[in-house]
């Protein structure tokens, strides 16, 4: 298997590495993907139809409205998988133990008080990072991750039960499903108002907005909101059910 | 001097690293090498696609605060003949990017503003390559949690421990 | 984009992702793989896509590398290869 499986590598890298010579060079500023009209339009008038500094956001949750919205589902679609894997319901076999002790030791007082502390800050720039992803670095799924990521903290911190005190499964899954509900929204919202769905520019009347471009603006915020709940829901799902064999009781 | 010599060497190592991860997914027994070889997969061709972006003497693709506001003080502020003047160099590429966009920007809140395309990185292969990584770690979930299970049922995350085990099942 | 810090970020990567897939301890290959992951974050900065950067940040080296722990924790820590 080993042989086989690095004739196959050698083959693979080979022709590859035969194909370098027709890679345009690195940084070349007439290469065919930086020279097409599309990326071009991109970098210079998002400035000027959405009035977003940030061209990666606004491609990402408005010009590429549906590719987004659709990774958002396949995020969900992935957390609900894990559970289906992993849940257990009634008496089945029995499992085989992890080969692991994981040592039921009280939580040191220095690291539960660090995490206190801690978390707060953690899920205020989580705040941030999602609130000001058109200006600066960010958005919503990398606000998501963060702010799920300070729930991962207190259940490592702490314990599972602690964590699941405070997020509990129906409020996690509820939260994923108002996620992907608040982006599908905007696009029903904008169809009701005669466009096409995810055209944000007709919802100016309903947004605190002056007109259609400052419309598109506030309603890349209102996306990025859904899919920073969905993201933060589904990362902490997941850990859950990873550390604690699916039945969400003992944790690491 | 190395650049030079060979302009490409980082699509060779980008090639390197894929293969790395190609053949821990082909030939490890284990199911969480064989995942962290998925995941060195992933991100290699993630590479790729992000050093497509790249290129000569741009920047970041984000506006900086100066850069927009200051096109947009000096509409306000200085008269339209004057501003046309102090422009003149680039009055023939203003004329052209205006007549290209036609009615598109009517309204834009930044009429002055003319952006060179060649002055950031291209933003298309970020945003795919974003909602990328975030999908790569939600598959990388499904992954491990397929290999918690098989752990239950077999007690191993070996690939030969668990083929020997249904064999000898079947036997 | 700085060809020399490219290629030295490029070299580690190769190592990392190497030690990562040979340590017999599944435990140490988690870790290493969020090592290989923050490193391709730098380098994914100093390629100006910071928004890639700063996503595999948050969960490269951050997430995917508690959701290895864990699952190695809740199985066995030993690798045969």
């Amino acid at each position: 298997m080993k042989i086989l499986g690095l004739i196959a590598v050698i083959l693979t890298g080979g022709l590859l590495l035969s194909a370098v010579h027709d890679f345009p060079d690195w940084g070349d500023t007439t290469s065919p993907a930086s020279s097409y009209r599309l990326s071009q339009y991109y970098i210079t008038e998002t400035i000027h139809v959405t009035a977003v500094p940030n061209m990666v956001t606004a491609v990402l949750a408005d010009f590429r409205g549906y590719d987004t919205m659709f990774e958002t589902v396949v995020i969900f679609t992935a957390g609900i998988a894990i559970i289906g894997v992993l849940r257990r319901y009634g008496p089945g076999p029995k499992l085989a133990a992890p080969k692991e002790t994981i040592t039921k030791e009280k939580p040191d007082l220095i690291i539960t008080t660090t995490c206190r502390l801690l978390i707060p800050i953690i899920q205020i720039f989580a705040l941030y990072v999602i609130a000001h992803g058109h200006h600066s670095p960010g958005g919503g799924f990398q606000g998501g991750v963060i702010f799920g990521a300070s729930f991962i903290l207190l259940a490592l911190a702490k314990d599972l039960q602690t964590a699941q005190k405070w997020v509990p499964e129906k409020r996690v899954l509820k939260l994923a499903v108002i996620g992907i509900f608040i982006y599908a929204g905007f696009g029903l919202v904008a169809m009701l108002f005669g466009s096409n769905f995810l055209d944000y520019s007709v919802l100016h009347p309903i947004m605190p907005a002056t007109d259609s471009i400052m419309a598109r603006s506030h309603s890349m915020l209102g996306v990025e909101i859904g899919v920073a709940f969905t993201v933060t829901a589904i990362m902490f799902s997941i850990y859950s059910n990873l550390a604690s064999h699916g039945d969400l009781k003992e944790g690491l | 001097m190395l650049e030079s010599l060979s302009p490409s060497f980082n699509y060779w190592i980008y090639i390197i690293i894929m293969m790395i991860g190609l053949y821990a997914m082909i030939s490890k027994n284990n199911f969480v090498k064989k995942l962290i070889g998925m995941s060195i997969f992933q991100t290699a061709i993630i590479l790729f696609y992000v050093s497509i972006s790249v290129k000569d003497g741009s920047t970041i693709p984000i506006l900086y605060h100066d850069q927009i506001h200051a096109g947009h003080g000096e509409h306000h502020e200085a008269g339209h003949g004057d501003h046309h003047q102090a422009l003149d160099t680039h009055a023939e590429d203003r004329h052209d990017s205006h007549a290209e966009r036609g009615d598109a920007v009517a309204g834009s809140h930044y009429p002055d503003l003319i952006i060179q395309p060649d002055d950031f990185s291209n933003p298309l292969p970020h945003v795919l390559m974003l909602t990328a990584i975030v999908v790569g770690v939600s598959t990388l979930g499904v992954g491990l949690a397929i290999t918690q299970k098989l752990y239950g049922e077999f007690g191993s995350i070996e690939e030969s421990e668990i083929l020997d085990t249904i064999k000898s099942s079947n036997d | 984009m700085i060809w020399a810090f490219d290629l030295i970020l490029l070299v580690f990567l190769v190592i990392t992702a190497i030690i990562s897939l040979r340590t017999k301890d599944l435990l140490s290959a988690s870790m290493i793989f969020g090592v290989y992951s923050f490193l391709m974050c730098l380098l994914w900065a100093e390629m100006e896509a910071v928004d890639v950067a700063f996503t595999e940040a948050a969960v490269g080296a951050g997430v995917s590398a508690v959701f290895l722990i864990a699952t190695v924790l809740r199985t066995s820590r030993r690798s045969s290869d």
